[in-house]
């Protein structure tokens, strides 16, 4: 479904990813995991080309979104994506956050997206703050509502971007549980985290990533008990 | 009170300072409306990059605009637009609003680049990560939040305005001061007219501060909690 080839990113003289390869399938949920600057978020930030790489090519079925000639809107209407701080539209309501997206995308009628917000919403128990703006929740709350921001464009894919990293400890949760029902109902779903007990629950398989390649991949059950490589051993063991 | 009377009694002279006093905010009311209208087109095309990220034509030529009224006295502007560029027009309020409309435009245009700056960037991201584009996000999460960012020096672009068209006796157009200079110069008595322009100008500009700060309050609440 998503095939990467050879992608690299520089900033500059600063190689942050040195040329990665993978292809994710079908059903699969994986978890990237990594030390902080080993290119995890900018890996995943290239796949729906937030970041644009400096080389490589990044397909979604048959589509090469690297393409200059590929218009990427309708690309991305397929991709949801979740970001570290949220980014609700601080502007508009919860309700407008929502169904902007779909409306304005003529993907929906204006009460049809109406309709399917407050389903989304009633799924993570927040349709009472409809009419609410993003900073009247709490983070976690705002995190959760970005998530069927996303849902309300029936993407085939999600991608996280570290969607726990800014919250309070005790709305960790929450999200996580929004995240693994997500899983569990059969999302494609690429996830960064430091989560790693999500990783073992949720992931069909589990990325390592150091200084910019996929060092290792692997099932949950291998890749937390048999660790291949001896940086990814180093890894987990000041981790867990 | 002798004084008072041949100020504003004698001959109904209060009448003129109100037709003074309107023809101010005739020309600063539609004088914003047209420099909220050019700053925001003109801040778009300053901010404007090719896809490569570098600048467009379109920057170069608000920046050039930008420049040229930055750096020349709203006076001579005005003098120009009245015998030069719009010499055959006869409406002196026309002529004043365009001119400092272009004006005003130039000043909101970099207070609005320093409004959008200042909008979290991870909103257009969002916009892009849920593929609309990039017109859709400007109009309705970005422009929006500019604004309100923007409000304050918007505010004072607009009362340094107001006071600004002070000058369009210039061009021979009695707005309040030049309503006054001319109370005062008949009865040979400056001071009532005068300070009592200033008491107008200074009530008029009270009335609009605390307007625009309800606006901001109103705007803020649901932002900030």
């Amino acid at each position: 479904m998503l095939r990467v080839e050879n992608l690299k990113k520089s900033y500059g003289d600063n190689e942050i990813l040195k040329g990665i390869s993978c292809e994710i399938k079908e059903g699969e949920k994986i978890v990237i995991v990594g030390p902080s600057g080993s290119g995890k978020s900018t890996f995943l930030r290239c796949l729906n080309l937030l970041e644009s790489p400096t080389a490589g090519k990044v397909w979604l079925d048959d589509v090469e979104l690297t393409n200059a000639k590929t218009d990427l809107n309708p690309i991305r209407q397929q991709m949801g994506m979740v970001f570290q701080h949220f980014n609700l539209f601080e502007n508009l309501t919860i309700m407008d956050n929502i169904t902007l997206a779909p409306i304005k995308t003529k993907r929906m009628k204006k009460e049809e997206a109406r309709e399917n917000a407050l389903t989304l919403l009633r799924r993570i128990g927040l349709e009472d703050k409809a009419d609410a703006y993003p900073a009247q929740l709490s983070g976690g709350q705002q995190q959760r509502v970005a998530i069927v921001r996303s849902l309300a464009m029936k993407p085939k894919v999600m991608l996280f971007d570290e969607p726990t990293s800014a919250l309070d400890p005790e709305m960790v949760g929450e999200v996580l549980d929004v995240m693994t029902e997500l899983a569990d109902s059969g999302m494609n779903m690429v996830v960064v985290t430091h989560e790693m007990g999500f990783a073992r629950n949720v992931a069909s398989r589990i990325m390592f990533m150091d200084g910019g390649h996929i060092v290792e991949e692997n099932d949950p059950d291998n890749f937390f008990e048999h660790p291949k490589s001896e940086r990814c051993r180093e890894f987990l063991s000041k981790i867990l | 009170m002798e004084q008072f009377n041949a100020a504003f009694i004698t001959d109904d002279r209060w009448k003129l300072y109100f037709q003074g006093l309107w023809t101010t905010l005739e020309i600063v009311l539609f004088a914003t409306i047209l420099g909220l209208a050019v700053g925001t087109i003109s801040c778009l095309m300053y901010m404007s990059t090719s896809k490569k990220g570098k600048p467009t034509v379109l920057h170069y030529i608000a920046m050039i605009y930008i420049d040229i009224i930055r750096g020349t006295p709203s006076v001579l502007q005005l003098l120009i637009m009245w015998f030069i560029i719009m010499k055959s027009s006869t409406n002196g309020v026309l002529v004043a609003v365009i001119s400092f409309g272009i004006n005003s435009g130039a000043y909101v245009s970099e207070i609005m680049r320093g409004g959008i700056q200042a909008v979290n960037k991870g909103q257009l991201e969002a916009g892009d990560s849920l593929g609309i584009t990039r017109f859709t996000t400007m109009r309705y999460v970005i422009l929006p939040q500019a604004f309100r960012n923007a409000l304050p020096a918007l505010c004072n672009e607009f009362i340094t305005l107001l006071k600004e068209t002070a000058i369009v006796g210039y061009v021979s157009l009695a707005d309040l001061t030049r309503v006054a200079n001319q109370v005062a110069s008949r009865t040979y008595q400056p001071f009532m007219p005068l300070i009592g322009a200033a008491v107008i100008y200074f009530v008029i500009i009270k009335f609009f501060t605390i307007l625009f700060g309800n606006l901001e309050r109103r705007l803020r609440q649901n932002v900030t909690c």
